[in-house]
């Protein structure tokens, strides 16, 4: 991904942004609210049109393609907020993931497996499932999809820290499989625990990168909330 | 016995309207989209089965395997390349549209088939009934036509229900941008609903035909029935349009038991009643 640029209005949402992610690899995006790391991944989806750069899978360029054949390519989201279907049961939310036919080896007993609770309430419907039940019929219905490139839109939002931790402790687990994932993510200490590479946006910008462990938790502050470095980054609240 | 006889009719005549108003139902469920042309289109495709029963000198039953196909054919062509526009710019823009196509329909018809009214030729079948007691006598016109509505719908339920598209269907109904995250083309989903919709219609439509008369402007009048069933029955639900369209005919051939002129009215009545007193519908629930 390149140079990517992406519009609301007048409002500029991503300035020139350009990332890569490898198989098998995990990469973080952080930043704060309105930074901008909902519009990247949604971008990368295809859910916005950017009015600049390109996205590319294995160097074939995709900017143009709509979401749907971007998911039967293997480009698949777990969005924010989880938007699971209402009106199907469980077990119709992670078939309806299988809807490109990618081969693989993520079916609905391999989801059942990662997730063994859901066995026994697969036609429940969804709406009576907890936050963190809710957002593991996410991770199933996208892995579903047997995704390369795994986007991850908030995964810790309105859950508590030990569901959470759960949920990213299974991300190696996924990785073997050989794909590739880019989270984003406001919790900071998480996201930086799980990836292999973290970039900070700020208004839109890159303003850091790196590995997590070369990375000072005074730069990251620096970095996350726009302050210049030096005397003023240890003045930041977090 | 009179009453008797006046409920089983509203029941059979409700299946009618079932039939003609869960395309309705089914375009609103899954795109949001008040097709107001719904009524021409019946006409539409009357006038298109009274070309195949004269064109190809076949049955009036025969016509409807003809039409409704084609209509399914233009339907999922409708959407894509009309409606599907307008959902793009603004769902007030959608309303025009459908009220635009309204407009044409009517006027070609008039322009292209002259204003006078036509019926489909049902032969026999017309006069054919079975009596059930000295009293109650049954048209096979009007059981047909129940049988076929009844059959649309509990296939249309286990289409939504069961099957990979029915699934999509109804995912792309809860949430369009979700469905298209899971590799949904939302898009060919519509047609498919409209494609449907469209055939369902088309069967209605040469129901109409063979129960009563038909001009170029009697599409709107029709339509008003589809809504007060869609309304009556509770937008969304298949089996609430069943209901809903079978409450609204006993209430009309009830109402013109009292008085002729009361038919229309008692139905119109009855819907006014439903809305004021419960306005999500008897059976508020989603598309499955």
């Amino acid at each position: 991904m390149a140079g990517l640029t992406v519009r609301y209005g007048l409002l500029e949402a991503l300035t020139n942004v350009s990332l890569t992610l490898a198989a098998g690899e995990t990469v973080a995006m952080i930043g704060a609210n309105g930074a901008g790391k909902s519009t990247l991944l949604r971008s990368i989806a295809g859910l916005h049109a950017p009015v600049a750069g390109t996205v590319r899978l294995d160097g074939l360029d995709i900017t143009g393609l709509p979401t749907h054949r971007r998911v039967a390519s293997g480009i698949v989201l777990v969005p924010e907020g989880r938007r699971l279907f209402p009106s199907l049961s469980l077990e119709e939310n992670l078939l309806i993931g299988a809807t490109p036919s990618r081969p693989g080896r993520w079916n609905v007993a391999g989801v059942f497996e990662l997730f063994p609770w859901m066995a026994e309430r697969r036609n429940r419907p969804v709406v009576y499932l907890s936050g963190g039940e809710q957002q593991a019929v996410a991770i199933g219905r996208a892995l579903m999809a047997n995704p390369r490139i795994l986007l991850v839109d908030e995964l810790s939002l309105g859950l508590a820290p030990a569901v959470v931790r759960r949920l990213y402790d299974m991300l190696p687990a996924l990785l073997a499989t050989g794909m590739g994932i880019l989270l984003v993510e406001q919790d900071v200490t998480q996201a930086l625990r799980v990836s292999d590479r973290a970039h900070c946006l700020l208004e839109g910008r890159i303003t850091l990168s790196g590995r997590p462990r070369d990375l000072a938790p005074a730069d990251v502050e620096a970095a996350y909330f726009g302050l210049a470095k030096g005397p003023a980054a240890g003045r930041g609240q977090g | 016995m009179v009453w008797v006889n006046a409920i089983v009719q509203g029941i059979l005549l409700g299946g009618l309207y079932a039939l003609f108003a869960c395309g309705l139902s089914l375009m609103f469920g899954v795109m949001r989209v008040v097709n107001l042309a719904h009524g021409d289109f019946a006409v539409l495709a009357a006038y298109l089965a009274l070309a195949v029963i004269t064109g190809l000198h076949v049955p009036v039953l025969w016509s409807a395997l003809v039409v409704a196909p084609l209509f399914g054919m233009v339907g999922y062509l409708v959407q894509r390349f009309i409606i599907q526009r307008s959902l793009d710019i603004s769902p007030l823009t959608t309303l025009l549209v459908t009220f635009g196509l309204s407009i044409v329909i009517q006027n070609a018809l008039l322009e292209g088939l002259s204003a006078n009214s036509q019926s489909l030729p049902s032969g026999s079948l017309a006069s054919a009934s079975f009596q059930v007691s000295s009293q109650l006598s049954i048209g096979y016109e009007s059981v047909i036509v129940f049988a076929v509505a009844v059959v649309v719908l509990v296939g249309l339920q286990v289409f939504l229900s069961r099957a990979r598209l029915g699934r999509q269907v109804r995912a792309a109904a809860d949430d369009q941008e979700a469905a298209s995250i899971v590799g949904v083309n939302v898009r060919h989903v519509y047609g498919v609903a409209a494609a449907i919709a469209f055939a369902t219609v088309a069967l209605a439509g040469v129901a109409f035909g063979m129960y009563s008369s038909f001009d170029p402007a009697a599409g709107p009048q029709r339509l008003i029935f589809a809504f007060e069933a869609v309304v009556i029955g509770g937008v969304g639900s298949l089996w609430g349009t069943l209901a809903g369209g079978i409450i609204l005919g006993v209430a009309q051939v009830l109402g013109s038991q009292v008085d002729a002129s009361f038919g229309v009215l008692a139905g119109h009545l009855v819907f006014l009643v439903v809305l004021a007193v419960r306005p999500s519908g008897l059976i508020a629930a989603r598309l499955s």
